[in-house]
């Protein structure tokens, strides 16, 4: 490396800022240009490190190596296609601060030190914001700020424990961080917050479907997905990651199932993916990771993809709670068909991308012995083929037919829904080409017999259970409440344990969660008491108070000295 | 010439006071106010690269020496302390003309000069001269100034906010004058420097301990500390904008260095913290007044008074350092003072020229502002950062400090503390930015009338803008470019601490 590299950053960085002063024809232009342009930068970069003074520190600004320069590719590909996406869209902030985002997730995963990470870190929270908060209603922008708090709040975490690890005169480099310090814990912790860790995950199904139309896409690609990567390069290997991953793959299928809102379903449905690579990044170096950063790469275009298709199926209805929806396939088919094709890769259907990456995280917890692990991760298969395979596509495109004759997608949308839809198909059946990308060499065969009948079962059980319930009638299509219809579903298809465990999770965590939010609440009340303008500490004294407490604190003082002399 | 700099220091704004009264013209005395502010900042920078060049100066005023008449003793700690006082002095005055002396008829503006003047060189004396009994004298000039210049609020509650900090300011000042004898009583001396010489004899007498115990009270009284702070919110949103902007940049900074210099230079380390844990006094007030002055921010309605609980939460970070007496956390303590001093300036002033426009200093007033006045809207957000602590701006630099000092002293709960005091500043800034950018604006009679307010003299936006854009481009240089502010912030540390860098 020279040192004269272009930084990957830049282009998406500060060429997106520039396009705020440009008029919307040339912006148009210049968010797909970018994108590209920044792909091109990163194809020409070696592997190596650009190391800058700063603030008397030496910073690594720019490490370039295998795992960083997947995730600098995937970023590239995400941000062209929410950038084709929003190409309809006529609001500078969007276009701005979204690929003003792309290039923080690109800044942050090729960071070389923690103190440039956590720089990169709160710009991804202070940037992505605005995607939510361009919706300009009262509900996004008090979700948006939901959001952002608890994203500095990750930020300072980081921080905090960037100076532990400084004060006690460990390295700041950012590579394997042993977690026998507590600053570790605390950068734990603030990935484990971007991350969407269970009890920390509200925040990811409170603001996504908040957000616009093509925010959510934005969104969904890059922050979670940093974070992944942020652990795969910090905490491979920590066995903790395992069960947390497994119980992130679990609970959000319960909440999937019950929820309306068809895009809160695909935020339940991101925790539940995600959970499979905290799963891979536990399992370690390896297979582990190797699994983990090929399922993000899938996850964000698939993901993306779906959200891409029920962001149409809003923008075009102005609708997108699944009981309202339905029938829409007659004038929507594009859309229909590439969620079909989005689906079917979340549902990781043999020949589509999901299937390739997630059977190496299923493979390499079954080698190793885990079987609840592996048991659970199957479960939870099963689970995101009910809630994401079959829950998203059907209400909103067949089911009970609402009446509702939208027209099509604009072009711009069916496009990159279609360059999504190609790449699924692709990497799913040509694997070897991602493979190639990822961070460890393996010889991993997907297609093999056990992966195979393995999947089919899974998929094959699910979806009978579902067709007989629907040929049998049992399953009322015509019940006006599709909340209801869902939730006794559940309780008919997924086995009996779910039913049973289901209900106690949703309520236990429900209680627990409010129970938590009740001790703030009592301080907020308790604070605002005192510290309102009415209250004693918010409000001025009358002299004669503070010329009292003067005097108390020259007795408290004196009194006090005299005891330690 | 150059070395009576010292003395010039104090000389030039306490002569341009006389001379602003004689000329008895709003306009020459303006211009002779400014040639006196800016000429002190001149002579504070000089100063400043003196002291760092070739160590502390001293200078015998008349040419008396030290033990018999009165020393200037210009300490790096005391130069970056004039430093930050000229500046925002110098900065502040440059602000629309317009919006002063909303009380004084234009015939008698002069008069308003002719007191800053006076309260500025009571400021800069304090930290210049080297004797205990001349900074008593400087802090009641500076404080007489002061009452004067916040009674000529537009409120009629003015009055009421001069009136009752006269009260406190007076028990302050009481205060330390007991201190001060105290002291000459047992020394015979009233200079810091052979103060620090012959205390350590006495050191063990009841009557040092009462000293002590007058003289750091009464600075607490004027540094604000809780919980003696609650003169502070009403005389900051009650007086003119501009003695706002000026006070909360510069008032409670100089006490701070009073503090400081007790502590360090007079008593000592050895004294206040290891024998007597004063410490342990003086840590629980300051994570309460971070604490409850950002709570109670967050509750505030009035912008300006939203400010000066912010700043009550600030003095805490301040006072804090002193109790982490290591060369980092001291450091971020002096360092705020210019940090926060040029953020809270910035701020006091943005908030001005929406008061001017809107004509209501309530949060729900600015509603929708940022995006009809885009610049002010910037400069409030980029001080709101600076006021959480965000990389990149001024206020980052010195909590940066602050945290390692706690963390080099084992005190992680300390760190916490500030990390919770720096969430709660994000609330109460985003209670402000929310309602700019995200508010409707309200089109009720009284922006109206702010409209048919709003064009004043002309050129009055640009001058409105001017010391503002000045404050901000500051405070984000400084978070990026710190060797003026932290490096000489560490060597004052150094310095008062007594340890080699």
């Amino acid at each position: 490396m020279s040192g004269l590299e272009l930084h990957p950053a830049l282009p998406l960085l500060v060429g997106g800022l520039l396009l705020a002063v440009v008029p919307l024809s040339v912006r148009r232009v210049g968010i797909v240009l970018l994108p590209v342009l920044g792909f091109a930068n990163l194809l020409q970069l070696e592997h190596g490190e650009v190391m800058a003074q700063l603030l008397g520190y030496e910073l690594a600004v720019l490490r370039v190596d295998k795992l960083s320069l997947l995730f600098g590719y995937l970023f590239h590909l995400a941000a062209l296609l929410a950038a084709i996406y929003s190409l309809h869209v006529k609001d500078a902030v969007q276009h701005v601060s979204g690929l003003a985002y792309a290039g923080s997730a690109v800044g942050a995963v090729f960071a070389g030190d923690l103190l440039v990470l956590f720089f990169f870190w709160e710009l991804l929270a202070l940037t992505s914001v605005f995607q939510v908060w361009a919706r300009r209603d009262r509900a996004s922008t008090s979700a948006g700020t939901r959001y952002l708090i608890v994203h500095v709040a990750s930020g300072l975490l980081l921080l905090g424990g960037v100076a532990q690890r400084l004060q006690s005169g460990e390295s700041l480099r950012f590579d394997a961080l042993s977690v026998e310090t507590p600053g570790s814990w605390l950068i734990l912790a603030a990935f484990g917050i971007k991350c969407a860790f269970p009890f920390v995950h509200t925040w990811l199904v409170d603001a996504y479907p908040a957000a616009t139309p093509t925010g959510t896409v934005f969104l969904a690609s890059f922050t979670t997905k940093t974070a992944v990567y942020a652990l795969a390069r910090g905490f491979a290997g920590l066995e903790l990651l395992i069960w947390i991953g497994t119980a992130m793959a679990m609970f959000p299928i319960f909440y999937a199932v019950i929820e309306n809102d068809l895009r809160r379903v695909l935020g339940y449905s991101m925790i539940n993916q995600i959970g499979f690579m905290v799963v891979g990044v536990g399992l370690g170096e390896g297979l582990g990771v190797n699994g983990a950063v090929a399922h993000a790469f899938n996850d964000v275009i698939f993901k993306g993809l779906l959200f891409m298709s029920m962001g149409a199926v809003l923008l075009r209805t102005g609708r997108i709670n699944g009981s309202e929806l339905g029938g829409l396939y007659k004038s929507m088919p594009w859309t229909a068909g590439f969620c079909m094709v989005g689906a079917a890769s979340i549902s990781a259907f043999p020949f589509f991308s999901g299937f390739v990456s997630k059977s190496i995280i299923m493979y390499e917890a079954a080698h190793r012995g885990e079987v609840w692990v592996w048991l659970a991760l199957l479960f939870a298969s099963a689970g995101v083929f009910h809630h994401a395979g079959i829950k998203i596509p059907f209400f909103a495109f067949y089911a009970h037919d609402s009446g509702l004759r939208p027209p099509e997608a604009p072009l711009n949308m069916r496009v990159a829904m279609g360059i999504s839809a190609v790449l699924c198909i692709l990497i799913g059946c040509l694997p070897g080409v991602l493979y190639d990308l990822l961070p460890y060499s393996m010889t991993y065969e997907p297609y093999d017999v056990t992966h195979f009948l393995t999947q089919l079962q899974v998929l094959f059980f699910s979806a009978l259970a579902f067709t007989v319930l629907m040929l049998s009638k049992v399953y009322p299509p015509e019940l006006p409440s599709v909340n209801l219809d869902v939730d006794w579903f559940v309780r008919r298809a997924i086995p009996r344990t779910a039913a049973t465990v289901g209900r106690p999770v949703v309520l236990v965590s429900s209680a627990v969660g409010s129970w938590v939010a009740g001790i703030p609440r009592a301080i907020l009340t308790l604070a605002g008491w005192l510290h309102s303008p009415k209250g004693r500490l918010g409000d001025p004294w009358p002299t004669g108070i503070t010329a009292f407490w003067a005097a108390l604190l020259l007795f408290v003082v004196l009194v006090y000295s005299y005891w330690f002399a | 010439m150059s070395e009576h700099l010292p003395a010039l220091q104090v000389v030039v704004p306490l002569l341009a006071a006389p001379v602003c009264f004689a000329l008895r013209n709003a306009a020459f005395a303006r211009a002779v106010c400014l040639a006196a502010t800016w000429s002190s900042l001149a002579i504070a920078w000089t100063l400043l690269r003196q002291v760092l060049q070739s160590g502390p100066i001293s200078y015998a005023l008349g040419g008396w020496p030290a033990p018999l008449g009165i020393e200037y003793r210009v300490t790096v700690v005391g130069a970056f302390l004039l430093v930050v006082v000229s500046a925002v002095a110098s900065i502040v005055l440059l602000y629309d003309r317009g919006s002063e002396q909303q009380r004084l008829p234009a015939s008698r503006h002069y008069l308003y000069y002719a007191t800053f003047l006076l309260c500025l060189a009571g400021l800069l004396g304090i930290p210049i001269t080297g004797d205990l009994f001349n900074i008593f004298v400087f802090v009641e000039i500076s404080s007489l100034a002061t009452y004067a210049l916040i009674a000529l609020g537009r409120s009629r509650r003015a009055l009421l906010a001069a009136y009752s900090y006269l009260i406190v300011g007076t028990i302050g000042a009481t205060f330390f004058l007991i201190g001060i004898g105290m002291l000459y009583q047992m020394t015979g001396t009233l200079n810091i420097e052979d103060l620090r010489q012959r205390l350590p004899d006495v050191l063990d007498t009841r009557t040092v301990l009462i000293g002590f115990s007058f003289l750091v009270v009464g600075t607490a009284i004027k540094l604000a500390v809780f919980p003696l702070h609650q003169w502070l919110p009403n005389a900051y949103s009650y007086a003119p904008a501009k003695v706002s902007a000026f006070l909360a940049g510069t008032a409670t900074k100089v006490s701070y260095y009073v503090m400081l210099r007790l502590i360090f230079s007079i008593f000592g380390v050895g004294f206040v913290f290891a024998t007597h844990r004063f410490d342990l006094v003086l840590m629980p007030l300051s994570l309460a007044a971070m604490l409850v002055g950002a709570i109670a921010a967050c509750y505030q309605d009035d912008l300006r008074r939203l400010l000066a609980y912010s700043s009550i939460s600030q003095v805490g970070y301040m006072t804090l350092a002193i109790c982490l007496a290591n060369v980092q956390g001291l450091a971020g303590g002096i360092v705020h003072t210019m940090n926060h001093g040029f953020t809270k300036s910035a701020l006091f002033l943005v908030i001005a020229t929406f008061v001017q426009r809107t004509g209501s200093s309530s949060v729900g007033s600015v509603a929708g502002l940022g995006r009809v006045m885009p610049l002010q809207g910037i400069a409030f957000l980029v001080g709101g950062l600076s006021l959480i602590g965000v990389p990149g701006t001024a206020g980052f630099v010195s909590k940066w400090l602050l945290v390692l000092g706690a963390l080099e002293k084992g005190q992680v709960w300390v760190a916490v503390a500030m990390l919770l005091s720096s969430l709660l500043a994000v609330v109460y800034v985003w209670r402000v930015v929310e309602k700019l950018y995200f508010g409707e604006p309200v089109a009720s009679a009284s922006s109206e009338d702010g409209e048919s307010e709003a064009p004043g003299p002309s050129g009055s936006a640009l001058w409105r803008a001017t010391p503002t854009a000045l404050l901000i481009g500051l405070v984000i240089l400084l978070g990026i470019w710190t060797e003026p502010s932290a490096e000489v912030a560490l060597a004052a540390a150094s310095e008062l601490l007594g340890v080699a860098r």
